[in-house]
Parts: C-alpha cells; structure tokens; sequence
C-alpha cells in the first residue's frame, strides 16, 4: 500500500537556498588506521529534509556517514552538531539528538520485537528510570510508525527480512531525536519491500518532521525519494543538490562510468537514469 | 496503550522516584533459585556426622542451641555453605558478563584461559618460592589477572572482538596447561600432590575469616557492576548499535572484564579454580527465565546454587571421604557441555 508522493516545492520562504543545517562536517579526512578514504568533505545536511548518499562501491558514502554519527573520529576536520564539535559531547547527549541504524546489527536470539525497540530509549534512561510512562508512548508510537505494533510480541528471529529492518528502524525512532540516520536499509530487501522503506523515510520526514540521512545504492529510488542527493565518488563529494538541477548524463558517466540517458520520471517526475544500450 | 511484550510484564512505578519494567517470569525463576539455594544451605547444615534436627540447626542459626549445636553449625559448617553461595554467585555473574560480550555461550573465564593461568600462578609459587596458603592466593590472583591482560591484549585489534578473544583464549590456555603439567612434572611429591590438590578447588574448611573477606569483595564488585547491567546488553546489538544508542563501548568493554575476571579471580583465590559453574549458570538461567540475552541478576543465582548443591554432593556422596568440589562440578559441566554439543548440532 502505497502513499500518493507530497513533493515539497525546491526552496521557499522558510527554507532559504543556504539550509539551516544542525549536522554538518567541516574538512573531513576520514580513513581507517593509516588508510585515507576521504579527505577535504564538506557537507551540510539540510534540515527537515531526505538526503540521499549515493556513489559507486566503496566510494565512502558509509565511512561519511559513520563520521557524521562519531561512529569515525575525523583525522581532521570537524563534525558539528548544533554548533558543537559531536567528539566533545556526552555520547548519550548525541544520541538523544541522532539517531544511527548502523549497516549490520545484531539482534540477540530470543529477543521480542517490543524488547528490541525499547531498547532504542537506552539514551533516555536513567539508573532507576527505566521505564517512564514516556518511554512507554516513545515505543508505542515508533511501533505505530513502522507498522510494527502487530508484530510487539514475536521473535525478532521468525520475522522476514523486510519485517526485521521495519523492527530496527523502530527502535531508532524510539530514540525520538530530529535527525535519523540509515546505512545501506535497502540492501538485501525485494523491491517491494525497498519502496515499503523509502515510504516509511517520506513519512518520517513529511509527517514527523524528522531530518532523514539515508546512503541508498539505487540511483532511480534516490532521486525519486530524496529532497537532496548527495554524489560520490573515489572519497570525494562530486555534486550535492535538488535531484533535477544536478543530475545530468554527464555526472552519471563521470560517477559510474556509465553510458546514460536521463528522463523524467513519469510516475513521479524526478530524473530517471536509463542505461545505454 | 499497553504493549505486548509476548509475555507477562508490569511496569514498576513511583512517579519521580523510580520506574522498571518487572519481567513477571524473570522475577518468578530468580525467587525459586534463590529459594532452592536456601533450603539446600539447610540441608548443608543439618547432614554430617553430627546428628542435628532441622529445628536445632534453625534455632541456631537464629541465635539458639547449645555450644555443640553452635560449634558445629555456626562455626564448621555455616561458612563453607555460605561461601558456596558466595562464590557461586560470583562465578555465574562472571560468566554471564563473558557470554554477553562473546555473544557466544562457550565465552566463560575457565575457556578464555583465566583459570589455566590462576593454576600457573599458583604453581610458581609453590614450586619456585614454597608458597603457603596466602601465597597461592596471591599467585592465583596474579596469574589469573596476567593471563586475562594477555589475551585482552593478543586479542586486540581495533577493539576486542568475542569470537578473538574465545580463539586467542584457548590458545593462551593451551600453552599455559602444557606448562603446567611441566611444573608439577619437575616439582617434588609433596609440592606436586598439594599443587594437584589446590586444582581441583574445593570448599574444604573454609572459615568465617573467608567468609568475610570473599563477601565483602564480591558485593565491592557486584556493586561497581551496576551502572554497566543496563549497557551490557546494549553490547550485544554489536558495537556500532551500542555506540549509536550512546554506550562507550570500549571502556565499557574493558571495564566489564576487568570486573568479570575480579570475580573470578576472587573466587579462585578463595577455593581453587571451580570449573563450569561460570560456563553453566548463564545458559541455564538464561533458558529457565526466556531472558533474551544472558541477564547477571538470573545468573548469579543459578550460580550460588548450582555451587551449593555441587559442594553438597561433594561433602556427602562418598562420606566421611570428601570430594573437591572442583570435581562435582567438572562432572555435571561435562553432562551440560554434551547437551549443548547435541542441542547446537541438532539445531544444525
């Protein structure tokens, strides 16, 4: 069942060309050990808005996303979050502000998907406040949200594969902070089950006013789904932007050395990118 | 609004003091354990050579009986049942902190190589200086500490991975058992049979003097414990969930052994190493209350009273002989490895 598509008209009074942004690296090099991934990235996530990561494998779109959630330390550069270096803050602060659903969780065997979801109000407990009545509503409405209120009482481990990311995608709703970050939730889904997602994402970001960070590898369900694209390739940002003043044939060959056409979606009226024959 | 947690829950609340999700079967499994641990401790104090009626014992231990009554319950036998419990205790809650950060039921402190190195610790003492009885408790607590650092650290490598530190663990151990058997090869008889002795850990004249010292320790580190039971299972979503959630995973990590091999540590000090009871509890505890990841609260009272019931068969099953309780407790730790084999290859 899907949810007729609510665009929101490209910049207006509230939203200016420079985004408000809350989350933002500043001159990332970022890399692993002696290894360097990505250096000089600069990007603002816009607020209240779908930003969509793409780019070629192992281009660094995850390790961005793990340095704008301090999953990563930069080796240099700054991420900020509301004006304050993330490093520096109290981690269950952060949380309380961003939440992550990271590319592989690990769902303890046994666990129940109402347990599993009210895990996600770790950062909002206390020693001795374990379960107030508002960790109670964080978890209902998550559930609701998700559409997994059904499931509250079963296995985690007999649920299909889109019904467990459903689950995991709960339990960071009920973390309740404006900006939810997503790596790769699409991956290893059937396409009925991706589009179930990318419309979970719109009506987080539509209905619940949350900023949405999704790195997806479908170009097509990144353009058609995100306010914001943001393109990679080789460790670097080639373009950021609306979805149809970016997106040129150009960019696609240069970025996945891909021979292309781009239309107009005629479903939804976002850039669609056909391959060459 | 209720949730439905697929089982029994109610919330425990007092608004602005204090809230909990009380698991009604979680809470139901602890309260039998705890009671089956108490009557067994009866048992140990009424059965011996001394004839004494449950009434008697009772009554002395509420303050009545006459001197004998008193000699024999209170000061003979009293401390090794309690310390049973104690070490019991601290043994499960050591295992659970272990199964949970390897998300594997075999992650225990006797597999990842603690009480192989407690032994050698032990051994170099009493080979090398002709330790006594404080001694070893020192060479067990060093050796045992060494070893844990050693594999923490060969184990380590961007963090500490579980199934690491399982491999690294048994390899550790591997060297340290065939180093081991060289000591007690090249020791004399005498220091050879009570090294021997000392491995097989037994609860044989413990004293109130134990009995103090071993409580208070254990209820230093259970309580230092506290803060990490609620991250502890946020760990097991694997480190980047756990970090994501807001858990400082590697020093919580670090401080969940160093706490853990504590534990151990003391328990061994006090009675020689007691195999299995940390390996056990955990999964027993975890499979009669449907936790959903290994809880210490569960395991720490399966573990007093699987030691209690052990140590009780070993005091009377050959008496007036009596066993190490290491013994009984390797011998019910192997039933329990052979089900876990036939229940983990029959899942297969």
């Amino acid at each position: 069942m899907r949810s007729p598509r609510l665009r929101r008209s490209v910049p207006d009074a509230a939203h200016p060309t420079a985004a408000p942004t809350r989350l933002s690296g500043q001159n990332l090099t970022l890399g692993y050990d002696k290894r360097v991934i990505s250096e000089n990235l600069n990007l603002d996530v816009p607020d209240g808005r779908v930003t969509a990561i793409i780019g070629p494998n192992a281009c660094g779109k995850s390790t961005l996303l793990r340095a704008l959630s301090r999953l990563l330390r930069p080796s240099t550069g700054t991420v900020l979050l509301d004006g304050a270096e993330i490093n520096t803050l109290p981690a269950k602060e952060v949380a309380r502000r961003l939440g992550l659903l990271p590319q592989t969780s690990i769902a303890p065997d046994g666990i129940r998907v109402a347990d599993l979801v009210a895990r996600g109000r770790f950062p909002h407990q206390h020693l001795i406040q374990q379960w107030t009545p508002e960790d109670e509503r964080a978890v209902v409405d998550a559930m609701t949200a998700t559409r997994t209120d059904e499931l509250s009482g079963r296995l985690v481990d007999e649920l299909s594969g889109g019904q467990r990311q459903r689950v995991w995608i709960a339990m960071v709703l009920a973390q309740q902070t404006d900006l939810v970050l997503f790596d790769e939730p699409t991956t290893y889904l059937d396409i009925t089950h991706q589009v179930e997602l990318l419309d979970l994402f719109t009506r987080l970001n539509r209905e619940l006013g949350r900023t949405v960070v999704v790195v997806l590898h479908e170009l097509n369900q990144a353009f058609r789904y995100a306010d914001h694209v943001v393109v990679m390739k080789d460790g670097s940002i080639v373009a950021q932007g609306a979805p149809a003043e970016i997106v040129t044939p150009e960019l696609i060959e240069q970025v996945y050395r891909l021979p292309c056409r781009i239309i107009d979606d005629p479903e939804s009226h976002t850039p669609l990118v056909i391959p060459k024959v | 609004m209720s949730i439905d947690f697929g089982r029994p829950v109610l919330p425990l609340r007092i608004r602005g003091a204090f809230s909990f999700r009380l698991d009604v079967r979680v809470t139901a499994v602890v309260g039998l354990l705890l009671a089956a641990a108490v009557i067994t401790t009866l048992v140990a104090l009424v059965l011996g050579d001394y004839d004494i009626t449950v009434w008697r014992v009772v009554q002395t231990v509420f303050g009545g009986g006459d001197a004998w009554d008193r000699r024999v319950v209170i000061d003979r036998r009293m401390p090794r049942a309690l310390l049973a419990l104690i070490l019991g205790a601290a043994l499960g809650v050591s295992g659970a902190i272990f199964q949970s950060l390897t998300r594997n039921p075999l992650g225990s402190p006797d597999v990842i190589g603690f009480n192989t190195g407690a032994y050698t610790g032990v051994l170099v003492i009493m080979v090398l200086f002709g330790g006594e009885h404080m001694g070893t408790a020192w060479g067990a607590l060093i050796g045992g500490i060494v070893t844990a650092l050693l594999v923490y650290l060969l184990a380590f490598k961007r963090g500490v991975q579980g199934f690491r530190l399982i491999i690294v663990g048994i390899a550790v151990s591997a060297v340290l058992a065939s180093f081991n058997t060289w000591m007690i090869l090249t020791a004399d008889l005498d220091t050879a049979m009570s090294a021997a002795v000392w491995g097989t850990g037994s609860l044989d004249g413990a004293e109130w003097g134990e009995v103090r010292s071993a409580g208070l320790s254990v209820a230093l580190v259970l309580v230092l414990l506290i803060p990490f039971a609620t991250r502890m299972p946020m760990m097991e979503m694997g480190d980047d969930t756990a970090r994501a959630l807001g858990v400082r995973t590697e020093p919580t990590r670090l401080a969940l052994i160093v706490l853990g091999v504590a534990l151990t540590a003391l328990a061994t000090a006090a009675a020689g190493p007691i195999a299995f009871v940390a390996l056990a509890a955990p999964q027993l505890a975890k499979r009669l209350a449907r936790t959903d990841s290994v809880a210490m609260v569960p395991a720490a009272a399966m573990g007093a009273l699987l030691l209690a019931v052990s140590d009780l068969i070993a005091q009377r099953l050959f008496a007036p002989t009596q066993l190490p309780v290491g013994i009984v407790t390797v011998s019910i730790g192997g039933v329990y490895l052979l089900w876990l084999l036939a229940r983990e290859a029959s899942r297969q």
